[in-house]
């Protein structure tokens, strides 16, 4: 699977590299490299195709509201009753029924749909990482519910985001491509009590 | 600022929904057989209650999916939250 032709945050990373590093910073901003995902469609309540998915990738969809599951580099992450994010590269989506989650799901009722190079995942770390996320977004951030293993769609400031809490209080964020430049200087902004240091790099 | 309390995500901030206007409204099944008062007021016309208000609310910037409500347009308390298709549930006045 080919990565995207330009990185939507490659503007604001190349400025950061010219900046000194700030060991000192509450919070760090990172723009993850380019990973392949999908959307899957299909009903918590139909067991022949939860079923099938197991078969084909290994492990449980989640169908607990909000949580996420993983198994060898796939991340399938809770967005709705009947959708999920699969992260991770589950094969190729086109032409139809190539891959290997396609191959499972085949005869069931479903549909995946490829998200491209569509998304920028946000990286959000640093011992005050909660403190900035906590000034731009509604959720209850100090909830159990928002441990890592489970994930949420909210808003940033005035854009959609999926929340997806990481080991050690980092946080990464989910944007749709066109809304990155704005989730990135909203989270720079926010940030400037706490100071900001920009990561470059994997 | 209310907490809506969405079936499948729990409780949530208002700034994550949206109002879809009153529920229980039946799409009629033999439009062309309407005239046109019968069509307007299945279009347009609303009951606007003071008191008890049954709507629909989507949980857009979550998990996507409808429910309905019923509010009160007074205190704009959060009477009953119940699913689509199901009838009005029984809320005190
Ligand atoms: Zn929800």
């Amino acid at each position: 699977m080919t990565g995207p032709r330009h990185q939507p945050l490659a503007h604001l990373a190349l400025a950061a590299a010219r900046e000194a590093p700030r060991p000192d910073a509450g919070v760090t901003l990172r723009a993850l490299p380019y990973q392949p995902s999908i959307i899957l469609r299909g009903e918590s309540g139909d067991a022949a195709f939860v079923k099938a998915f197991r078969a084909g990738l290994g492990f449980d969809l989640p169908l607990a509201p909000n949580h996420v599951s993983s198994h060898d580099e796939i991340t399938a992450l809770w967005l709705g009753p009947s959708e999920w994010l699969i992260l991770g590269d589950v094969g190729p989506v086109a032409p139809a029924g190539q891959g290997r989650l396609a191959r499972a799901l085949a005869g069931r009722h479903h549909a995946i749909i490829s998200q491209g190079d569509g998304r920028q995942i946000i990286a959000v770390s640093g011992p005050r990482a909660r403190d900035v996320l906590g000034k731009l977004c509604p959720l209850d951030l100090e909830s159990p519910d928002l441990a890592p293993g489970h994930c949420a769609r909210s808003i940033l400031a005035r854009c959609g985001i999926l929340l997806h809490p990481q080991p050690g209080g980092a946080y990464h964020l989910h944007v749709a491509r066109s809304f990155a430049d704005y989730a990135w200087r909203v989270l720079a902004e926010a940030g400037l009590e706490f100071g900001v240091a920009i990561a470059s790099g994997d | 600022m209310l907490l809506i309390s969405c079936p499948w995500c729990g409780d949530r901030s208002e700034e994550e929904f949206s109002c879809g206007g009153e529920a229980h409204i039946v799409r009629p099944v033999t439009p062309q057989d309407m005239d046109d008062q019968a069509w307007g007021d299945y279009v347009f016309m609303r009951r606007n209650e003071k008191g008890v208000h049954f709507e629909r609310w989507r949980h857009g910037n979550g998990c996507g999916r409808w429910f309905n409500v019923a509010r009160s347009t007074v205190t704009h308390e959060i009477l009953a939250i119940y699913q689509v298709g199901d009838d009005r549930p029984e809320v005190p006045e």
